[in-house]
């Protein structure tokens, strides 16, 4: 139990100070940097609460690839990120403000709830639940694909309608950038794909 | 010294809490604040995993595995306009991103 305690802690710890430093680092590569640890350390803490599942799923969608995609589009943009600071110190004092009293509220709150809620009464993460002869992940597929099976197809489709619009809004067609039309090729016929000159003596031809 | 829900729901907390300081401290770096947007989805779904582990329900994974599929999605949307929006005009100050409209 001191393990687990410590490992929560450790965690929580990192998860904390990285997202702390995706907000205030100078450089937005930084940025994404921290972010990815963070998310790291937030899968460790679904590993401690029992949720392997989400945990794989954390690493590999968030840091595989929602982070990446984060990291080529900060590389990829040409832009001065000092004069993006202004009114970083401007702004920190209501911006302290307001996260210092959102903070206080969510702490009540959640322990209120954790203390006189229904939670008081549960058994806690190493019961939780399901049987124990599933693993995580097969339980989530059992539920998922029967109870939620349109929530999952929903999903799908978000995910399809995101990747459609992603494209659309990026396609770009550069002027002057030569393509196969094969079209055009199939079409071709000899009246169309020849001419007939008849130059005169001493007198080149212009195309 | 054993861990509680109160313990997981208190480091959601201040992970929201960090997502909505660096919305307000960052105006202008609208990457940053997408980042930010990222932060508080993970405590959002911090929160859904603390209450399904110790409910004993799975549901509350159902639902954070739905809020993650909406999270890439909105980042690959975001990053799309960006993108766009940095062709047209150079620059992602959010300042003039109201040229947008119309």
């Amino acid at each position: 139990m001191a393990l687990q305690a410590i490992a929560f802690y450790l965690m929580a710890a990192v998860t904390v100070a990285a997202g702390f430093c995706v907000v205030s680092a100078r450089n937005p590569v930084h940025s994404v940097l921290w972010l990815i640890l963070a998310f790291f350390s937030a899968a460790g803490l679904f590993v401690l609460l029992g949720a392997e599942f989400l945990a794989m799923l954390l690493v590999v969608v968030y840091v595989g690839a929602v982070a990446v995609l984060f990291l080529f589009v900060v590389m990829m943009l040409d832009v001065d990120f000092a004069s993006l600071r202004q009114g970083f110190a401007r702004y920190m004092p209501i911006g302290l403000l307001i996260a210092a009293v959102l903070a206080v509220e969510m702490v009540v709150v959640a322990t209120t709830v954790s203390t006189q809620g229904a939670a008081k009464h549960s058994p806690g993460p190493a019961a939780s639940g399901t049987d124990s002869a599933l693993s995580n992940a097969e339980a989530i597929g059992r539920v998922l694909y029967t109870d939620y099976i349109y929530f999952f197809q929903a999903a799908g489709l978000v995910l399809l309608v995101a990747m459609i619009g992603a494209i659309v809004l990026t396609l770009r067609h550069k002027p002057g950038v030569k393509r196969q039309i094969i079209m055009n090729q199939v079409l071709r016929t000899p009246a169309t794909g020849m001419k007939l000159v008849n130059p005169k003596q001493g007198e080149g031809i212009d195309a | 010294m054993t861990i509680g829900l109160a313990h997981y729901l208190a480091v959601a907390a201040i992970l929201f809490t960090i997502g909505v300081f660096g919305i307000f401290v960052n105006r202008k770096n609208i990457i940053v604040i997408l980042m930010s947007v990222e932060l508080m989805l993970l405590a959002v779904n911090i929160n859904l995993v603390a209450f399904s582990a110790y409910l004993g329900n799975l549901t509350g994974q159902i639902f954070a595995m739905f809020v993650l599929t909406v999270a890439a999605a909105e980042a690959a949307v975001g990053l799309a306009i960006l993108v766009t929006f940095f062709r047209n005009r150079g620059d992602i100050a959010v300042d003039d991103a109201s040229m947008m409209k119309g």
